[in-house]
């Protein structure tokens, strides 16, 4: 196995993007990979795009070879793979690349994620979504999305005493980080008193509980290490990429409140990189919902058990504490274009670590991504250090 | 979705028809064809379950998808069956009735119907025992 090393990032703002369309986020997002790289396009080996659901969002399958046209990459006619593991396909789509290049199959890959959601309704998107979980016993009986991440939430409330305040200061340290990154689509601070008075989606959760639909595309480069110096001073090390996978279904987990597949895609990752939670200087996890922000720091190893929503309370996790989370805003407010999220979080370990992450910038060295799929069926992890 | 799709699994949702193992003895609804402990060495066949259970958790589901519309809001739980497996399922009482351990039997109602004229889908929803 080859060592292996990111050496270009782009991302598109993410948002509401009426007047772009799904082609374009990715081209922008890849584009600016490319250029932040030094790198022709030619110089490119293979593509991986991580993608939910073009099918239902924009009608739209065969997306691998729709990106590679209009990215200008037909010419060669180099391999491009669209991959698919829910919110958690960007992760995928980096994890593929990832073990493309350390195999040495290939040298130089790029690995994407993009989602245009707003063209259709709010009940498709809700419908489309739900497809995330076990359609036919979860959705067809009216379990909603949202109201599979309340049912974790109802059972850890009861458990381990979390107040319903603890649970929205995850949503308002999120809105803090999002405020202070441009790419943001929600770069608005929030209180406290803001979540509590939001409109109930599924009980306990609340509007600003949620991670809101999202226009976006993120895009990563990757090369052998021994030749990230030809494009980068900056090349950012892949010290670990581990994916896991649990049932489809919340209810045949074996416990409610812990993702399983988390504590897996951690474990392997901090073995494979021999590490442990204490060196990760920062980490982005999946916050689809603020429950899911405690359960990953928690299940990730960060704290024990239940003591993840004193640490929120406590500052630890805000910019400046013992472990930064979501220093991007998260989910929850720089967006979640759900095939572009996994991707995205790579980007902003990267920008930290590079030092650019101004206005929110943390002193950290060794970053840690969190890519979830569903409900915790698949979650893909990464280490990255300088 | 297709006719077909909700017909195939009628049985199930109507009447709590689900599988168990007779190798290691574990229940499942909804049905499996494959032990996930024995895999092939398991001997899967076709059970009734009692339809009682236990509210394990829960969620009072205010936005939902168009078909649910005329139902919202409503109770959501993770039931765990007498038996020993859990299904998620819709209860019906009111949403401040609902709390975890609650004791719950199934009936058979309507879940959806798609539109005017649609196709209508039954299955199986819970009430307090």
């Amino acid at each position: 196995m080859r060592e292996v090393a990111v050496v270009g990032i782009g991302l598109t703002e993410f948002g509401e993007k009426w007047d772009t369309s799904f082609r374009n986020l990715f081209v922008e997002a890849g584009a600016k990979a490319l250029e932040d790289a030094g790198m022709s396009g030619d110089q490119i080996d293979e593509i991986f795009v991580g993608n939910m659901s073009g099918g239902r969002f924009v009608l739209q399958e065969h997306i691998g070879a729709l990106i590679a046209d209009f990215a200008g990459l037909t010419k060669n006619h180099i391999p491009s793979t669209r991959v698919e593991a829910a919110c958690a396909s960007g992760g995928l789509a980096f994890r593929q690349a990832y073990t493309t290049v350390a195999s040495g199959i290939q040298d130089i890959v790029i690995a994407g994620g993009v989602e245009k959601m707003t063209d259709v309704g709010g009940s498709e998107t809700t419908d489309a979504l739900a497809g995330a979980a076990d359609r036919e016993w979860e959705g067809l009986v009216g379990a909603t999305f949202p109201g599979l991440y309340a049912m974790i939430a109802t059972d850890y409330m009861n458990r381990y005493g979390l107040t319903r305040e603890q649970l929205a200061m995850v949503a308002v340290k999120n809105h803090y980080n999002g405020a202070r990154n441009p790419m943001a689509q929600y770069r608005k601070e929030i209180t406290v008193e803001d979540v509590l008075r939001s409109t109930l989606v599924a009980d306990p959760l609340r509007l600003l509980d949620c991670s809101p639909v999202t226009d976006g595309a993120a895009a990563v480069i990757l090369c052998p290490l021994e030749m990230a110096r030809e494009f980068t001073d900056t090349p950012v090390k892949i010290l670990a990429s581990s994916q896991a996978s649990d049932t489809i279904a919340l209810h045949d987990r074996r416990d409610f409140s812990t993702l399983d597949a988390t504590v897996a895609a951690g474990r392997r990752a901090f073995k494979q990189a021999s590490l442990t939670p204490k060196d990760i200087g920062m980490v982005e996890v999946h916050d689809c919902f603020t429950i899911a922000e405690l359960c990953a720091i928690e299940d990730l190893g960060f704290c024990a058990k239940g003591q993840a929503g004193k640490l929120t309370e406590d500052g630890q996790t805000a910019l400046g504490g013992s472990i930064p989370v979501n220093t991007s805003g998260g989910l929850k407010s720089c967006g979640h274009p759900v095939g572009a999220t996994g991707i995205k979080q790579v980007c902003e370990i990267v920008e930290q670590l590079r030092g650019e992450a101004v206005g929110r910038q943390v002193d950290a060295e060794i970053g840690m991504t969190h890519n979830v799929g569903g409900t915790g069926a698949t979650v893909v992890c990464n280490i990255l250090g300088v | 979705m297709s006719v077909p799709r909700y017909w195939r699994k009628q049985l199930n949702r109507y009447n709590l028809k689900g599988s168990k193992c007779e190798t290691c003895g574990r229940h499942f609804f909804p049905p499996r064809g494959l032990c996930p402990e024995c895999r092939r060495d398991g001997k899967i066949v076709d059970c009734e379950f009692s339809g009682n259970g236990t509210v394990r958790t829960f969620s009072i589901i205010r936005t939902a998808s168009s078909d649910y519309d005329i139902q919202t809001p409503y109770p959501l739980a993770i039931i765990e069956l007498d038996e020993g497996t859990c299904m998620t399922a819709q209860v019906i009482c009111e949403p401040e009735e609902i709390h975890i351990g609650m004791k719950v039997k199934r009936v058979f109602r309507r879940i959806i119907a798609e539109g005017n004229g649609g196709v209508i889908v039954y299955g199986t929803k819970f009430v307090p025992a």
